[in-house]
């Protein structure tokens, strides 16, 4: 039998460091696959967040050359305030080190482990020190680092520091070597485009191997930071409460709660107080351990108003969702919503949605679904997210869109949740949990586009019958003219009255019959129009009476432009020798007032 | 005959014509041609179209379209009256193919839109030369016609002169003169095996009686051939057929026309045409091997109820009662009690019953 005093001799602390050495997926570094769009996403998201605090316009740049037959060489550079030279071994080089755990406000980042994570994800694949470039002004020079980090400790080892010039005045680079491919090479570069969309005061540029492309800013305005609120009292755990007295044993109750908790005031604190059973004046260091559990259970049974949300949380906004989208994908419609904030367990938080019809979305297949984080794009496990479950379980019938789970169609749907504590399903962050509070939201957000989506579709729906029909009828009354004319043996009626009054369009028309072709153009509008007319067709058409404007010829394809100004009722054609056929056009009226057919 | 339908062809086209001149969109009226829509006449005792009416007109794409079909058809028509040609229905839906934006798209389509000029012209579409696909329905009895072949004019006695399947009965029934008869009714079938069955048993001899074969719903000139027996020879005529809501309706397309065709109710109607079986109370009264009603049979048991040729009292109880038995039998359900019971019992005691024997 083996004694417990050998068995102790075994057992000995671990340091987060060596616990995320063997846990890496819980980071998100399961694979090297993976492994390469984490370590940019955590640097980028660093960026982000850094020059937001500093009030600056991301310019971010991500590059990433082949080091080696498996591994990749990243770099990420951002123009935000740099790190003082002494914080820079912590911050890359130790776990759980930050400026955010300890604030309650909406951050890309939280914990501090990420960027320190992918060091050491770099250490372990590859063996190579992380290199830190960073600049905290044009008064002094750049400091560049190589650092590892010690496992067993989960402390810095700075392997060298010296000056170094820079051509950037502030900011931080970061380069990282480790195991990967670039087999989702795509889904980065989508990872990119999304985080552009939500990001659009943002310039966020990519080289791979050469090969560079930009994510232009649409908006000159930089993001006002979010600022930190103190915790809601329905929002807090026991623990937590627990350290706060312990922090402030000398404060009378309701001071402390006044002074610590957000939303709560004289009035709010002495009801808390009442409810738990205790004086207002007692002092925090004498509450039993017991009493602190009746009065968190005060806490939560008081009513107290919701956390202010306008400082603490930053959503993108209507306006910036449709241009970053407008942007980078070409809709032709797009509609945002911002909803009013809301809380869940005493944590403020806003959903944002957006819909995207047409352009260029992909029209095959189910809808392209943009899930982010407090401005941060959920690349995978989209089937565990909230947000995919409440897409999916809204009636998109309803709106003219079919659907199978998720709408079919050329639709993408964005939805953001920015909160100052999201609920994440994992460590990794990959995907929304169930809180009905923000599934309620997202799903009243998505049937109030929905509607909007639905009006658009009909009002296109009705112009696009006004359109065929307009055309229909231009190219059909000539030809029952012609037909009953050779029934009744007369000759063809003039029908352009009738079409200018089922049109009130300008009407141009291309015919060719025994070898002779015929354009005619009539205005039915109500306005004076100056107009070109475009003809390109294989008809040399020499003889073209009135001769056109201009005409040129390329590899037997030629191309003829005719100026007329027609007055409401005018009417103008032109004849040529020729076969017909190729193309018309006519420029000099809007698209929904004209109706070109060829007969 | 043709020169009217010909003047009348080309006064759809005259009137686009003057409405085109005249600036205004043009448009014709035709009946609407549903079963809300069908009234009967007291004059002809037969149900035609009402006064619902519906129009077509190019003011839209599609009624655009449809016009230009209609104006292409009426050339076509007077082209083909003009050269002294014929067509069957499914050619000139073949033919249109070279009608570029006027071209049908299924013969349903083109075979309708003949229809509606049947209405509009009051004429029909056998003057215009146009030939329905199938045919060779069948008469076998004591009636002598004489019918005009391209071989010269040809009597012939549709029991002598004929083989075992009868007399076939031509397109243009128009065409036959009936001579005289031996018969004291007409009994139309719907099925080929009762046909024959009596044929086979010499009921045509014993009771005097000319057998028509309907082939399922009966062709135009097959309800033409019995209206015209009818009228010139007086003759009482029966239908026999099926126990089920389908075989109704064949029924009533002879004896009261039919919704597609009421625009000439008065040329293929034989109102006094009646009904002989199999009834519903035959099949609980003989006991007769039945199927249960399928969910389309109820439906269209239901839809006869709503049915103006059907609001009469013996339809409405004989209805009634198929509905609450949920059954239907087959005419040849009867052999169940000897191949010879239809002929010697069933027939004889319904045919005195009506007082036709």
């Amino acid at each position: 039998m083996v004694l417990a005093e050998d068995l102790a001799k075994q057992q000995k602390s671990i340091s987060v460091a060596e616990f995320f050495e063997k846990n890496k997926h819980l980071l998100g570094f399961d694979s090297p696959t993976r492994g390469i769009i984490t370590t940019i996403k955590e640097a980028v998201d660093n960026s982000l967040d850094a020059c937001e605090e500093a009030g600056v316009l991301p310019d971010i740049f991500v590059s990433i050359r082949k080091a080696s037959s498996d591994a990749y060489r990243v770099a990420v550079e951002d123009n935000g305030p740099g790190i003082v030279p002494e914080q820079v071994p912590y911050v890359f080089g130790k776990l759980l080190y930050g400026s955010r755990f300890h604030q309650i406000r909406q951050s890309r980042g939280q914990q501090g482990i990420g960027i320190s994570a992918a060091v050491l994800y770099a250490q372990l694949t590859t063996g190579t020190p992380a290199v830190v470039v960073s600049r905290t002004s044009a008064k002094v020079p750049a400091h560049r680092f190589s650092l590892m980090i010690r496992t067993e400790t989960n402390e810095p080892e700075v392997l060298g520091h010296e000056e170094v010039a820079w051509d950037r005045t502030h900011g931080t680079r970061i380069e990282l070597e480790f195991t990967s491919t670039l087999a989702a090479r795509k889904r980065l570069i989508e990872y990119l485009r999304s985080t552009s969309v939500v990001n659009p005061h943002a310039r966020i540029s990519i080289e791979i191997d050469g090969e560079a492309t930009t994510f232009e800013r649409v908006s000159a305005e930089p993001i006002v930071p979010p600022q930190a609120i103190q915790p809601h009292p329905h929002g807090i755990e026991l623990g937590t409460l627990k350290r706060m007295t312990a922090a402030k044993a000398d404060a009378t109750l309701d001071d402390f709660l006044v002074g610590s908790f957000c939303r709560v005031g004289k009035k709010t604190a002495e009801e808390i107080a009442a409810a738990a059973g205790l004086p207002v004046g007692a002092k925090m260091g004498a509450i039993a351990p017991d009493a602190l559990k009746t009065l968190l259970a005060a806490m939560q049974s008081v009513h107290v108003p919701a956390p202010p949300t306008n400082q603490c949380l930053s959503p993108i906004g209507e306006d910036l969702i449709v241009q970053g989208l407008e942007k980078e994908f070409q809709p032709d419609f797009v509609k945002a919503r911002t909803r009013p904030a809301s809380v869940f367990s005493g944590h403020p938080f806003v959903v944002e949605a957006a819909i995207g019809y047409g352009g260029k979305l992909d029209a095959e297949g189910t809808a392209q679904l943009m899930r982010f984080a407090n401005r941060v794009p959920l690349l995978y496990q989209q089937g565990a997210c909230a947000i995919t479950a409440q897409v999916a379980g809204v009636n998109w019938k309803n709106y003219g869109l079919s659907q199978s789970g998720l709408p079919t169609g050329p639709v993408l749907i964005l939805v953001h949740v920015a909160s100052t504590n999201v609920p994440f399903t994992s460590e990794s962050k990959d995907a929304v949990a169930s809180i009905p509070e923000i599934e309620k939201e997202v799903t009243l957000a998505l049937q109030d586009l929905g509607r909007e989506l639905k009006a658009y579709l009909a009002r296109r729906e009705r112009n696009k019958q006004k359109d065929d029909r307009a055309r229909a009828v231009c190219a059909v009354m000539p030809a029952i003219a012609e037909k009953v004319a050779e029934i009744t043996e007369r000759p063809v009626p003039d029908i352009s009255a009738i079409e200018g009054r089922i049109m009130r369009r300008l009407v141009a028309r291309k015919r060719s019959y025994d070898g002779r072709v015929l354009i005619e153009v009539r205005n039915h509008t109500a306005d004076d129009l100056a107009l070109a007319v475009y003809d390109i067709s294989a008809d040399a058409a020499e003889d073209a009476e009135p001769a056109p404007a201009f005409a040129s010829d390329l590899d037997g394809e030629y191309t003829r432009v005719w100026n007329c100004a027609l007055a409401p009722g005018e009417g103008w054609h032109v004849v040529y020798t020729g076969k017909g056929g190729g193309m018309l056009d006519v420029r000099g009226v809007e698209d929904g007032k004209k109706v070109v057919v060829y007969l | 005959m043709e020169a009217l339908g010909l003047e009348k062809l080309k006064g759809i086209a005259e009137r686009w014509y003057d409405q085109l001149s005249d600036g205004r969109i043009p448009s014709i009226a035709l009946p609407t041609r549903t079963k809300q829509n069908i009234a009967y006449d007291e004059e002809s005792e037969v149900w035609k179209y009402g006064d619902k009416e519906s129009m077509r007109s190019a003011a839209t794409a599609k009624g655009a379209v449809h016009l230009l079909k209609m104006a292409y058809v009426i050339g076509f028509l007077k082209q083909q009256l003009a050269e002294n040609r014929s067509s069957t229905l499914r050619e000139m839906y073949y033919i249109s193919e070279g009608w570029k934006q006027a071209k049908f798209g299924a013969q349903d389509e083109s075979n309708r839109l003949v229809e509606d000029l049947e209405i509009l012209t009051d004429v029909q579409r056998e003057v215009y030369h146009l030939r329905p696909e199938e045919d060779g329905a069948s008469i076998f009895g004591p009636i002598r016609i004489r019918e005009k072949t391209r071989r010269g004019a040809r009597e012939i006695h549709c029991q002598d002169d004929v083989g075992e399947t009868g007399y076939q009965i031509p397109n243009n029934v128009d065409a036959l003169d009936f001579l005289d008869h031996d018969a004291k009714f007409v009994i139309a079938l719907e099925t080929g095996g009762m046909y024959a069955r009596l044929i086979e048993n010499g009921f045509d001899d014993e009771y005097g009686a000319a057998l028509v074969h309907l082939k399922g719903q009966p062709a135009r000139s097959t309800r033409r051939l019995l209206k015209r027996i009818n009228e010139e020879f007086k003759l009482p005529i029966v239908v026999f057929t099926d126990g089920d809501p389908w075989s109704y309706r064949i029924y009533a397309s002879v004896a009261y026309g039919s919704i597609k065709a009421a625009h000439m109710s008065e040329l293929l109607a034989t109102p006094q045409a009646q009904f002989i079986g199999v009834q519903p109370s035959d099949i609980r009264d003989y006991d007769l091997p039945a199927d249960h009603l399928s969910e389309q049979d109820v439906a269209a048991l239901k839809a006869e109820l709503t049915d103006p040729r059907f609001a009469t009292e013996y339809w409405r109880e004989q209805i009634g009662l198929q509905l609450e038995m949920g059954l239907k039998a087959e005419q040849q359900a009867f052999a169940s009690q000897g191949l010879d019971f239809v002929t010697k019992e069933y027939l004889p005691a319904r045919l005195s019953e009506m007082g036709v024997l």
